[in-house]
């Protein structure tokens, strides 16, 4: 097995809401990220998939459990030179290339942000330069370093972002929802090109998505999220070809396919109802009030998350004694 | 006789210094029960082409020519009042977003009264019983006690059943659904598809669906129509598209999608993007970024040939002379 880069450690976010009330938005996550792969991070909205990228990149405080990089942990208190070197190593994607760029910035001052903070020495010549070359590296002209955000296409925003956040060198990427705004010729532009920058520049990518089909084209190994809690992790083959998880299973059954033969045969799991309130969660297994496999047990005690085959990781009672 | 015919649409959109040609001459056709999904990017044209249809452009945007007929009668020159009876009544519409199309100020129960009070004329105790049996109909749990409920209490997959409610209520001949299921999760999706579906068999509406997903397509479909840079370039049954697709546009959408099922290599991409319809090229809007073009398609438009009775496609590789010229301009390089 390859280096660890990033660690989770029973990773937990709540929010108060209300009065008395707490919404567990991540609860008791912990996985590892391998230095050079891509984890795959799926789940419908309100998952907390979004959460777990937040507090893994420090945007949130967690409030309770660790995140380790290389070793060192980087959550919670850390001092200065750390968060520091934590902001250089670590770069987000975000989803809306409408709302993550400054309508009053130029491109060239985006894209130079983060070489700004890091290095003011830098001559202007000499930070053109570098906007430049990462410009080309993400496919977009070098003539249009003068112009303002809305001037392009979504597909070229989103190129923009990519470029701004590997302007400093990062190893670690978050990706949330990158691509999900956009139109699906584009999608697929945009997915390549991530590919294509992990293997010259051998990055990390957590990627977060929603679209599951999308999410197996660039993933090495694809977690599925329930309510705030990882219920399957495995290489993303394994995922689609022998998902064990209920939940996982409904959710690959209810890809519409781009292929109306098969669509026509096609027997479909429905899941019934909608996902409960992550404010008051349910006892036991999270999914246990849409899952058809239910017992009572799964509505007593919540299941472990652990290993039944090499690299799979599944929390469901049903696997308990494999 | 078709329900709708549409033929050469045109629709224009004044922006302050420019005039976008977004629709550019669309013809099609829908028969009783059909189910036509209309495909395409933003930008393409797809909601404009219904928005003409329901005269319900924004204010900028005007039907500049073609013709509309709606079951027999001719409704291109319709005003707001005329327009107003038939829309809701005998063409109704889901919007995107089941968010923002209700009014959170009302009881859903209220909202489906309303349109049955404004076509029907029936009496408030009919009006409510009618309203209880359409959330019923859409697979809503005890009706009863969410005909009381504000929208904020219902989930998104909720909300929009209730508006598929809310348009069913006058039975229309047609449902119009704009990207019905784009703002809801897979799950959901699946559960509204097959709502969808249920419905068309119960109450024969035929369903114009505009989507960019190629798999809901596969799903609901019976009929496709691929629209690129304002245009209609491919149509034909879902196994035409799907399996006998002939413009390089539909082949490129089709194979961008991930398949799950096989093993991950590069994925195809179209490069490029969507032309810009201010100022629309001369040739086919595809050519820029298709790698068959031939010198003729920067040039002129392509006709929209007929390749099987049922299969269309506006492409200059179907002339007869096309393989021809291909072979000529290789020599020339």
């Amino acid at each position: 097995m390859s280096e660890v880069l990033l660690e989770v450690k029973n990773l937990k976010k709540y929010f108060q809401v209300g009065k008395a009330q707490t919404l567990k938005a991540v609860d008791n996550v912990s996985f590892q990220i391998y230095k050079g792969e891509t984890l795959g991070l799926v789940g419908e909205s309100g998952c907390g998939k979004s959460t777990l990228g937040r507090t893994i990149m420090r945007l949130y405080h967690p409030t309770d459990g660790e995140v380790f990089y290389e070793g060192k942990k980087i959550s919670g208190s850390v001092s200065k030179e750390e968060n520091h070197e934590c902001c250089r190593k670590m770069q987000m994607i975000f989803q809306d290339p409408y709302m993550s760029l400054d309508p009053r910035m130029k491109v060239v001052d985006i894209v130079a942000e983060g070489l700004n903070s890091r290095n003011s020495s830098m001559s202007r010549g000499e930070r053109e330069m570098q906007v430049v070359r990462l410009m080309e590296m993400v496919g977009l002209q070098k003539e249009h370093i003068g112009r303002f955000a809305h001037e392009f296409s979504g597909g070229q925003r989103q190129r923009i972002g990519i470029a701004r956040a590997l302007a400093i060198h990062p190893e670690f990427i978050v990706a949330d929802e990158p691509i999900s705004a956009l139109d699906v010729s584009i999608q697929a532009q945009v997915v390549n090109l991530l590919r294509q920058l992990q293997d010259e520049l051998g990055l990390t990518y957590l990627f977060i998505a929603h679209d599951i089909s999308m999410v197996k084209y660039i993933s090495s190994r694809i977690g599925v999220m329930y309510l705030g809690s990882l219920v399957e992790l495995a290489p993303s083959g394994a995922v689609f070809d022998r998902p064990l998880h209920p939940y996982t299973q409904a959710l690959l059954s209810a890809i519409p396919l781009p292929d109306p033969r098969a669509e026509k045969n096609r027997s479909r799991i429905v899941l019934e109802g909608t996902v409960p309130s992550p404010v008051n969660i349910p006892e036991g297994c999270k999914f246990c009030s849409r899952c058809r496999y239910a017992t009572d047990e799964c509505k007593k005690s919540t299941p472990q998350f652990r290993q039944v085959e090499e690299g799979h990781w599944v929390a469901c009672h049903r696997y308990a004694n494999q | 006789m078709s329900l709708l015919e549409v033929s050469n649409l045109h629709i224009s959109l004044r922006t302050q210094d420019s005039v976008v040609k977004a629709v550019r001459g669309v013809s099609f056709s829908l028969e009783p029960k059909d189910t036509l999904a209309i495909v395409g990017e933003s930008g393409s044209g797809k909601s404009m082409t219904v928005k003409g249809i329901m005269k319900l452009l924004p204010k900028a945007g005007r039907v500049t020519d073609g013709k509309i007929v709606f079951d027999g009668t001719d409704i291109t020159q319709f005003g707001e009042r005329q327009m107003r009876k038939l829309n809701g009544s005998e063409i109704s519409m889901i919007f995107q977003d089941p968010m923002t199309s209700l009014n959170p100020t009302m009881t859903v129960g209220k909202q489906i009264m309303e349109v049955l009070h404004e076509h029907k004329k029936m009496s408030a105790q009919n009006q409510k019983a009618r309203a209880v049996e359409l959330l019923s109909l859409v697979g809503i749990s005890s009706p009863e006690k969410r005909f009381g409920q504000y929208p904020h209490q219902l989930s998104g997959g909720m909300r929009q059943r209730v508006v598929i409610a809310i348009a069913l209520a006058c039975d229309p001949k047609i449902l119009v659904a704009d990207e019905p299921t784009t703002a809801l999760d897979v799950t959901i999706q699946a559960q509204i598809l097959e709502l969808m579906k249920s419905l068309q068999d119960k109450i024969s509406t035929s369903i114009i669906l505009i989507t960019h997903n190629l798999g809901v397509v596969a799903n609901i479909a019976n009929k496709v129509a691929v629209m690129y840079g304002g245009e209609i370039v491919e149509s034909g049954t879902v196994d035409d598209i799907f399996y006998e697709a002939q413009h390089p546009y539909t082949l490129g959408l089709i194979a961008s999608i991930p398949k799950i099922h096989e093993e991950s290599v590069t994925l195809k991409t179209i490069p490029g993007t969507p032309p810009d319809l201010i100022d629309p090229p001369a040739g086919c809007p595809f050519a820029p970024r298709c790698d068959k073009a031939m010198k003729i398609c920067h040039l002129r438009q392509p006709e929209n040939k007929q390749i099987s009775g049922t299969h269309r496609s506006a492409c200059w590789l179907q002339h007869s002379m096309a393989k021809q010229a291909a072979e000529k301009e290789e020599h020339h390089e």
